[in-house]
């Protein structure tokens, strides 16, 4: 084994490790440290990627100990894992550095160390969700990710915060419990906790067509658990809150990563624990199709009623949710492929438009209302023009991410041929002009003249280096999104194939 | 000639137009202009202006004030009418529908899976086989529990520690009192805290007596199973919880001046801080030598011994001191947010 090879063992031991060792630091050595351990992590992955494309070595398992797979714990890492794991370090230490100055200010200073050790627990988290290949690794780690998603709400000491984290706890437990549960039966039918012997088994079991009704309930209860956690449309109503009312950093983290890392698990038990055959013919694909379909269009009317910009936001994730489940329900290929492109292009875009939303609130008085969000392009430039970014890219603006998305949604809908096509199309072109409604309205908003009787604190002094810092990097990665999509979406298409 | 109705600024249409343009509505519009016409006049209002604006408001008020009254009688007789109870009824016999149906298919699904105990399930395989016949062998520890856990599947167990570790994280940023003074919301927990302090000691002498005795016996009880986890039945999380169990009652017997000779928040940090450290830097050892199938120093030794098992006794020394931390750090912020 090449000592490259253990990098994906080094992203998950390094945050996990330094978690225990931040909490007794000082507030600037903790937020010192945590930058450096997320730079390592970060560095470590694109490092990854290269020498991953460069070698060509498809997809390789890495023993977590001295005994062999069933036995002992095992991670496994290819094409996929890598870019998904790099996507989610960029995003994490970009929210993190643009959520900086809200942090310390929204936060006791004796409570901010803590509140890296959440988001290094969480990186090594969502890096050994990625890595995982054992279902019940998976669960532990994700029990780690809700809870860390829990503290991150309530770490801005508000009313609101902890009405918003114990909805969001009440809702959460319920989908872990659902796949905790699901990991049990499975266990049951199977014999086994490694992804890939259970998949022979399950294959084994849907050839004899023994214990059809249990598997069905497992697939049912483990997509519908994540799905809940994942803030799929009907289980959506702790979204608002949570993302709507704690620190920006926070609403970034919980949006673009947190749910994401669910999303990739879910992916993963489609290809590597169950297999895409044996999913299509439980018939879960065709109800998470339905939901994510009603979804796109009611979580954009709900966006569009919202008059409290973080809220929008937050609700339009909601709709974005939807096109995700809607690329998996399709159940082929490209539909898959334009799910995880669309998992890259929604994290990076929402983590910026939240950040940028918070910006764009400081520069008006600390007011999230529309009213009073009038001209704040002008007073906060870099604000403004990253929101815009991130808005046209919602929108599917050519050249960024979002239009690519779109545009292989549509093909891969054309490519599945049935009602679904004209299903998807019809949802997909009502989506995008409710989408268009409210993120242009609200960039209209921000480059209006202000209200006549409006006035604002004038800020004198920097707005904080990491901030724009953040925001200009987001933007470039936005672009770089759409514009390389070519070679991105190559990369997905071949993890894909390397990862069942 | 078509009718312009009286009303047309509040009808949908000319709302929704407005609202596209600049995300108010006729209401904030209303507010503004007023404020706008105020600020236009005089700097200093007359007398009369003031008393006009004020009867203005008043009579708005009072508008106000009755149009609630009538939306709450109406809401009132609604709730009366039939229509209403029918969609509550509707709300509460579905969540009972769904319950129901959700009950019934796991439990027949339950009736569904492989018969309790029986050999030829699925979970008999080659897996169990080995833990079972190779595991003191392979891994030195005559509890194979402990050998399962903290060698073959430790990944799990460094994972399931930091679940611990993070829970007492999330309890100490929500409830831990703040020495910032500066913040205002820290005033009113230090008041919280005096509070407590009021109604401790308790001294009640039985208490004291019997918990002087049971303590050290319950301690003892606890680290022998902490010690002796890769041999007999017990182990971290166990023993841990057994000594953590002893501190909780020795600090409702004889209160936190006693506790905080021996045990405050620094050393809590101090002893999770260097058991996960140690955990995760042994562990990550035993994982990179086993993964490039390096010589690893960690050797099983003799089973049955104290000191064998490679590094399952110090682990789970680490995992009880850990377990043992979080449970106190738990009960004393739930009491005061302070240790």
């Amino acid at each position: 084994m090449e000592l490259w090879q253990s990098i994906p063992f080094a992203c998950i031991l390094l945050p996990l490790g330094s978690a225990a060792a931040t909490s007794v630091m000082k507030r600037n050595l903790a937020k010192y440290w945590t930058f450096f351990v997320m730079t390592a992590v970060t560095t470590l992955s694109i490092i990854f990627v290269v020498l991953m494309s460069r070698f060509e070595a498809g997809s390789y398992t890495y023993m977590m100990g001295h005994y062999p797979a069933p036995w002992g714990n095992e991670i496994r890492a290819g094409m996929l894992e890598a870019v998904t794991a790099l996507f989610f370090n960029v995003i994490m230490m970009l929210s993190l550095m643009g959520g900086l100055k809200k942090l310390e200010e929204h936060l006791l200073i004796d409570k901010q160390p803590l509140y890296y050790v959440m988001l290094l627990l969480l990186t090594a988290a969502l890096m050994a969700q990625v890595y995982t290949n054992d279902l019940f690794t998976a669960y532990v780690f994700l029990e780690i990710m809700t809870i860390a998603a829990c503290s991150l709400i309530t770490a801005r000491t508000r009313g609101r915060t902890l009405v918003a984290a114990t909805r969001y706890m009440i809702m959460n437990l319920l989908g872990s419990g659902l796949f905790l549960l699901g990991i049990t039966l499975l266990y049951d039918l199977t014999g086994h906790l490694l992804m890939s012997n259970i998949k022979e088994a399950v294959a084994e079991l849907a050839r004899s067509g023994q214990y059809q009704m249990p598997l069905t309930v497992v697939v049912a209860i483990m997509s519908i658990g994540l799905g809940i956690k994942s803030a799929l449309f009907p289980f959506h109503t702790w979204v608002p809150d949570a993302y709507g009312y704690s620190t920006p950093t926070s609403a970034a983290v919980l949006s673009s990563l947190v749910s994401k890392g669910y999303i990739f698990l879910l992916l993963k038990i489609f290809y590597r624990v169950i297999g895409l055959d044996v999913i299509a013919s439980t018939g879960i694909l065709d109800i998470l199709f339905v939901f994510a379909l009603v979804g796109m269009v009611m979580g954009s009317i709900s966006a569009i009623r919202q008059s409290d910009i973080r809220r929008m936001i937050a609700f339009s994730s909601v709709a974005q949710i939807g096109y995700i489940f809607m690329g998996m329900g399709l159940g082929n290929e490209q539909g898959m492929t334009a799910a995880v492109f669309h998992i890259f292009a929604h994290a990076v875009c929402k983590a910026m438009l939240f950040l940028a939303a918070g910006g764009l609130a400081d520069a008006s008085g600390n007011s999230k209302q529309f009213r009073d969000l009038r001209g704040s392009g002008f007073r906060s430039p870099i604000a403004g023009v990253a929101f815009t970014i991130g808005a046209l890219s919602m929108v599917g603006f050519p050249f960024l991410g979002g239009f690519t998305s779109k545009m292989n949604f549509a093909m891969a809908a054309m490519g599945s041929g049935d009602i679904r096509m004209m299903l998807v199309l019809i949802v997909l072109v009502i989506s995008t002009w409710l989408n268009t409604i409210y993120f242009l309205k609200t960039v209209i908003t921000i480059y209006r003249k202000p209200l006549p009787e409006a006035s604002y604190p004038v800020e004198r002094g920097r707005r904080g280096f990491c901030f724009n810092e953040s925001l200009v990097l987001f933007s470039l990665v936005n672009v770089a999104l759409g514009l390389f999509s070519q070679g991105i979406i190559e990369a997905i298409s071949n993890g894909l194939r390397n990862f069942g | 000639m078509a009718k312009i109705r009286n009303d047309y600024e509040h009808s949908w249409w000319p709302r929704l137009l407005q609202w596209l343009e600049d995300g108010s509505t006729t209401l904030d519009d209303e507010l503004t202009d007023e404020i706008v016409e105020s600020r236009e006049g005089h700097l200093l209002p007359s007398h009369e202006d003031v008393a006009a604006h004020e009867a203005r408001l008043e009579e708005r008020h009072r508008k106000t004030l009755e149009d609630e009254q009538a939306m709450y009688d109406h809401a009132h007789q609604w709730s009366k009418t039939k229509g209403a109870r029918l969609v509550d009824w509707i709300y509460r016999i579905m969540a009972v529908v769904i319950c129901v149906s959700i009950i019934w298919v796991l439990l027949q699904t339950a009736s569904y899976l492989p018969p309790f105990g029986s050999p030829d399930n699925p979970v008999n395989n080659e897996v169990s086989q080995r833990y079972i016949e190779k595991g003191m062998e392979e891994t030195g520890a005559v509890n194979i529990v402990a050998g399962m856990i903290l060698d073959y599947r430790a990944f799990d167990t460094l994972g399931e520690s930091n679940v611990l570790f993070i829970a007492a994280c999330s309890v100490l940023i929500l409830l831990r009192v703040s020495s910032d003074k500066k913040h205002p919301g820290s005033v009113h927990q230090l008041e919280v805290e005096a509070d407590d302090r009021m109604y401790e000691p308790k001294n009640d002498m039985i208490l004291q007596h019997i918990t002087a005795f049971l303590v050290p016996m319950i301690l003892v009880y606890g680290v022998y199973g902490v010690m002796n986890g890769h041999i007999s039945p017990g182990g971290g999380f166990s023993g841990g919880a057994i000594m953590g169990a002893a501190l909780i009652l020795y600090l409702n017997a004889f209160g936190f001046k006693r506790t905080e000779r021996f045990f405050t928040f620094k050393t809590f940090k101090v002893v999770s801080v260097c058991a996960l450290s140690f955990y995760a830097i042994s562990k990550a050892y035993s994982f990179f030598t086993g993964a490039n199938h390096l010589h690893s120093f960690i050797t099983p030794g003799t089973p049955g011994m104290l000191f064998s098992a490679g590094l399952i006794p110090y682990l789970n020394i680490a995992v009880g001191a850990v377990v043992c931390c979080t449970m106190y750090a738990f009960y004393t912020h739930f009491r005061k947010g302070d240790m």
